[in-house]
């Protein structure tokens, strides 16, 4: 089952305008409320009409601008998971699932989803009395009995208290690759988008920055809107000195590089990979700053030190991610880091 | 007692309301779909009435209905009888009257209605139709009913277009609003107090319907997540 989605649409202000091309895979669209992710995925369902564009599925089509066609969602094969789940509340569970069954008469697969979810004690529940992890797997059940061709999945976690997530996001995992065909997942949550996706598409007010085995994406990203959308928190525009020399306007510090990509007017640096100077010991690390501490924020199993380079117009402190025991060996008064040049970001 | 007017009001409410219901269920309907511009000239001209005064609905409604006029001469000459001045007369001044309580009440419902729901029923392969009877109306089931109530209720009570359009008759076409006017306009106190007496009771009763079904609305707290 392979997707290819090119389309435009315009609403007064906004406009967006996307292209990809899915295999049997789990592709992700991360990007930040209101990028118009969940709009592609309407799109893609046939809920909402692109103003031009082509959305085939494996040889259908399922929408062609020019050739007029806009296939009904009901006929598109498409499963469309809600992030509120979509469960008709006058209805219990079964009766549910039964909306979704595509051959009516086989009732029994009913009970084989019930039982494949764990949810064979809600069959008679109605929605309002299951709790959020119960519901989406009724939501799940639902569409997959439906046998769709291709899974949309829109922010299937956002809805969910936290301490459940990684449970549910377990289940789904089983779930999805067993299924052996195209998902689309959305979501503005980088890390269930990295563990539950091979392919990721990062998007940015209406448009895709970049796409790219997941890997890739958060080792490499290419934009600022990547960076930050991969958890990158230290992100400064740049001025070129020279071949070798980038000088950080926010940060007031002019790092040594092997090579400056074409087009780079932004540096990232993670903040867990910046070094604790003092404990490099071989001498021929360059991008050694002393540093004044300005904040120390106490995480559950770690610490945040924003950081002032010393003697410099700094305007954005430096963040430093480290565990509790390194913070521990640390002297407040003398701190050097090392922002290590194989951890610099080059971005656009 | 002459019950009459307690039986000729009930009778002209319910079949008001009867069609109120599915016309303005209808047009809430359809008229959702309508873009944004022609939905507004709609609106506007459908929830006139309230606030139109009932004589100027009264009005409008003999210039349209009566034996001289438009339709109502057509009628007269064709069938042979008058469309103004009989008990059902009243029914056509007490529909216009509350159309618009049934078809906003209805409207607000539907707009309230989560549109998800709808498109995950297409999105399953549910036909329009499926869709607006088993999961629509049933979930905008408690709007409905207190927009039927709500109609009968202010049908009960229609006065103004009423005595212009169907008259007062005793024993034809009275109703409770009409009795009450004419007994006060003839010193009978005692006989009004009792038609006044009746209709607070009722439209008490009708109250405390609407009340009950709009707090029926509350939603219990979901099941917490623990596993």
């Amino acid at each position: 089952m392979s997707l290819f989605v090119d389309i435009e649409k315009s609403f007064g202000d906004f406009c967006l305008k996307v292209q990809f091309n899915t295999q049997k895979e789990v592709f992700s669209l991360l990007g930040a409320s209101g990028c118009g992710k969940s709009l592609s995925l309407k799109c893609i369902a046939g809920i909402e009409k692109p103003d031009r564009g082509r959305i085939l599925l494996d040889d259908k089509v399922l929408f062609d601008s020019e050739k007029h066609i806009n296939l009904p969602p009901g006929k598109r094969g498409v499963g469309y998971l809600f992030q509120s789940y979509a469960l008709f509340p006058n209805m219990n569970v079964y009766k549910n699932l039964r909306e979704g069954l595509k051959d009516k008469k086989q009732i029994e697969k009913i009970y084989e989803m019930l039982e494949k979810f764990g949810i064979e004690d809600c069959k008679d529940k109605f929605p309002r009395q299951l709790s959020g992890g119960q519901k989406q797997r009724v939501a799940l059940a639902r569409i997959l009995l439906n046998e769709p061709d291709v899974l949309l999945l829109d922010e299937p976690f956002s809805a969910l208290d936290s301490h459940i997530r990684f449970k549910l996001e377990q289940n789904l995992r089983k779930v999805l690759s067993s299924l052996n065909k195209s998902v689309i997942l959305v979501s503005h949550d980088r890390d269930e988008v990295f563990r539950l996706s091979q392919t990721i598409a990062i998007m940015g007010r209406g448009s895709i920055d970049c796409i790219g085995k997941k890997e890739d994406v958060f080792k490499r990203p290419l934009t600022k809107n990547a960076a930050i959308l991969t958890g990158c928190k230290n992100i400064s525009p740049v001025e070129k000195v020279d071949e070798h020399r980038l000088f950080a306007k926010d940060w007031g510090i002019t790092l040594f590089v092997d090579a400056i990509p074409k087009d780079t007017n932004y540096i990232g640096v993670r903040m867990h990979y910046i070094k604790d100077a003092a404990l490099e010991t071989s001498g021929d690390a360059e991008n050694i700053f002393d540093a004044e501490l300005t904040e120390e924020i106490e995480n559950p199993f770690s610490y945040t030190l924003m950081l002032k380079p010393k003697g410099t117009g700094c305007l954005t402190n430096i963040g430093w991610e480290l565990g509790k025991d390194s913070r521990k060996g640390l002297d407040d008064s003398n701190l050097k880091i090392e922002i290590p040049k194989e951890a610099i970001l080059f971005l656009k | 007692m002459d019950w009459y007017p307690l039986l000729n009001s009930i009778r002209i409410s319910l079949i008001s309301t009867g069609i109120v219901f599915f016309v303005g269920i209808f047009l809430a309907y359809y008229l959702a779909k309508l873009p944004r511009v022609l939905k507004g000239v709609f609106d506007t001209i459908l929830t006139l009435p309230l606030v139109l005064p009932p004589t100027v609905i009264g009005y409008l409604i003999l210039r349209l209905l009566g034996p001289k006029h438009l339709i109502g001469a057509w009628v007269y000459d064709v069938f042979g009888f008058k469309m103004t001045m009989t008990w059902w007369s009243a029914i056509f001044s007490t529909l216009v009257i509350i159309f618009p309580l049934m078809y906003r009440t209805a409207r607000a419902a539907f707009e309230s209605f989560d549109k998800d729901l709808a498109y995950a029923g297409k999105t399953l392969g549910m036909s329009n139709t499926r869709i607006f009877w088993k999961i629509m109306l049933p979930c905008c089931k408690q709007g409905i009913l207190a927009g039927i109530v709500l109609s009968f209720a202010r049908a009960l009570g229609e006065y103004g277009a009423t005595s212009m359009v169907a008259g007062y008759t005793p024993g034809r076409t009275a109703t409770i609003s009409t009795t009450v006017y004419q007994l006060w306009r003839n010193n009978d106190n005692v006989g009004a107090m009792k038609w006044v007496i009746i209709n607070i009771v009722i439209s008490a009763a009708i109250m405390l319907i609407i009340n009950l079904l709009e707090k029926r609305d509350k939603k219990p707290k979901p099941a917490a997540d623990y596993s």
